[in-house]
């Protein structure tokens, strides 16, 4: 479903390499996590696939769509199939999380009827029904990536990106997110995790890609956090 | 197509309400901008006509000798009308010079004394001949010259023309009046220009603050245009709100200066602003209408770019 060809990517006409010859395959309804220290390439890998940035060299793809390919005007529609979470949430601050579900959905060109039917149920989804009229600095952080993660699955995306998602949070609220998470993979969507966090690794038991100075060191199947 | 329509209005005034205290900032300047604008009209409005009537008062006079027959002066007065170039010809008789210049110099004795002592009217008749232009009057006087030139030397008709004795004042007026034109529309076109670049400036401050609201909203998947969409609304409402502001500011100063303009233009500003009121209010309107657009385009744009 994706796949990445010798993907590299150099700053400073070429003086450090964010990523270097990176080659790897996901397939459809996989969760993977993508570990590393800081600096290995993670967020970098993710702003190919979300076509925030480009490589230096080499492809990525998305089913047979080479992404950067994709002329801008296109853009948009390219990212719809994906939901991105953030560590730092990416609320809209000035609206409330259903308006902040609701606009990922109106951007899609949804109907009225259909932004009132499936917002409560993707606020259902991640347990916020009674918080639907708040405004983001009136939740906790915890609460504030369960929106994100709403935000993220309302348009029913084939992937979903998680950057650092439980970066920011508390482990009781870590542990929500990633149920959360895992739920959604189960009910069929592609996941894409960045992390540091070691338990998450250990308690998912899924596919773990190993990073390290923008090449992938291990790749393994029911991998264990081993840095 | 209309659900689209419906989403920007509604989160154009949203966005506006929400953001208040910005809205209400780049109201403010936008406000100041169009106050500047608007008090540009009113000036260059007031300039103008000070100008004309400047230059209304510009002459030149033809003196006849006092033994000219009068249908004589009419000829001349008729083939003066005939020009193109002149506006209006006045005849002074004999009798009316008479009168004018005793009634100016009533009160002096010696003068009146001596005038009842030459016991015959010394004074001849006249014309006076406005132009159009002020620089049609050197035509006027050398066709004036070329009829004099014409004349019979023993019956001349042409006492005097005062064309050359004014000519050095005709033509600093003449000058100063270009100059003033020149400079005001100098200055107006800086105060306009600095007002424009502020109210930019400003609502570009008022977008960046949201800078990184766009860059979640392309995230999400957001076209351009669906960005963009709430971002140009909110410039419109500033420009239409600034410009009704403009005009309620201007309102109170031009009424109470309106007397004063009256007494030294001979004309009144707040006539002006009463009659011309819909040119007023569109002018001033559709720039802030035009300014918002604009500005709203352009600052989204750079959190567009890729």
């Amino acid at each position: 479903m994706i796949y990445f060809d010798k993907v590299s990517k150099l700053y400073n006409e070429g003086n450090s390499t964010a990523l270097e010859e990176v080659t790897f395959q996901v397939a459809p309804k996989e969760f993977v996590s993508i570990v590393g220290h800081s600096g290995a390439g993670k967020t970098t890998l993710l702003k190919m696939l979300i076509a925030e940035d480009r490589p230096t060299h080499g492809q990525v793809f998305f089913e047979s769509l080479d992404i950067h390919q994709i002329p801008k005007t296109k853009l948009p529609k390219y990212r719809r199939k994906i939901g991105t979470v953030f560590q730092d949430f990416k609320l809209l601050a000035h609206k409330t999380a259903f308006e902040n579900i609701a606009f990922a959905m109106e951007a899609n060109g949804r109907s009225d009827e259909e932004v009132a039917e499936n917002v409560p149920q993707a606020l259902a989804l991640v347990d916020l029904d009674d918080k639907a009229w708040n405004f983001p600095d009136e939740l906790s952080g915890g609460e504030k990536q369960r929106v994100a993660i709403a935000r993220a699955i309302v348009n029913q995306p084939d992937i979903i990106i998680a950057d650092e998602p439980t970066g920011n949070l508390d482990p009781i609220a870590t542990y929500e997110v990633v149920q959360i998470l895992k739920k959604i993979n189960d009910l069929g969507t592609t996941v894409i995790m960045t992390t540091h966090n070691k338990g998450v690794i250990d308690e998912l038991g899924r596919r773990v890609i190993t990073m390290d100075e923008g090449r992938i060191v291990r790749d393994d199947s029911e991998g264990k956090y081993v840095l | 197509m209309w659900t689209g329509f419906k989403r920007m209005m509604k989160g154009g005034f949203v966005g506006f309400w929400r953001n208040a205290f910005v809205s209400m900032a780049a109201i403010f300047v936008m406000t100041v901008a169009l106050f500047v604008v608007g008090s540009t009209m009113m000036v260059d409005k007031l300039l103008g006509v000070s100008l004309e009537n400047i230059q209304d008062k510009v002459d030149i006079n033809v003196y006849f000798v006092t033994t000219a027959a009068e249908p004589e002066i009419f000829r001349i007065q008729s083939m003066l009308e005939a020009l193109p170039e002149v506006e209006e010809v006045t005849y002074t008789s004999r009798e009316m010079a008479l009168e004018q210049f005793s009634n100016r110099y009533q009160e002096d004795e010696t003068i009146m004394r001596g005038l009842a002592e030459l016991g015959d009217n010394p004074l001849g008749a006249s014309l006076s001949i406005r132009a159009e232009q002020t620089s049609q009057y050197e035509g006027i006087d050398a066709f004036l010259r070329e009829q004099k030139a014409a004349e019979d030397p023993q019956e001349p008709l042409i006492d005097e023309i005062n064309y050359l004795r004014n000519k050095e004042a005709i033509d600093r007026l003449t000058s100063i009046i270009s100059a003033v034109e020149k400079f005001s529309l100098a200055a107006m076109a800086i105060l306009v220009l600095a007002s424009v670049l502020i109210t930019f400036n400003t609502i570009r401050l008022a977008i960046y603050t949201t800078r990184d609201e766009i860059s979640v909203m392309r995230l999400v998947g957001a076209s351009n245009s669906f960005i963009r969409g709430p971002f140009l609304l909110q410039g419109v409402m500033y420009g239409v709100i600034a410009g009704v502001l403009a005009i309620l500011l201007l309102y109170p100063i031009v009424l109470s200066v309106g007397p004063q303009t009256e007494q030294f233009f001979q004309f009144n500003l707040f006539g002006y602003f009463v009659s011309d009121f819909t040119k007023i209010f569109f002018t001033l309107v559709g720039a802030g209408v035009a300014l918002g657009i604009v500005s709203s385009l352009l600052a989204v744009a750079r959190y567009l770019r890729i």
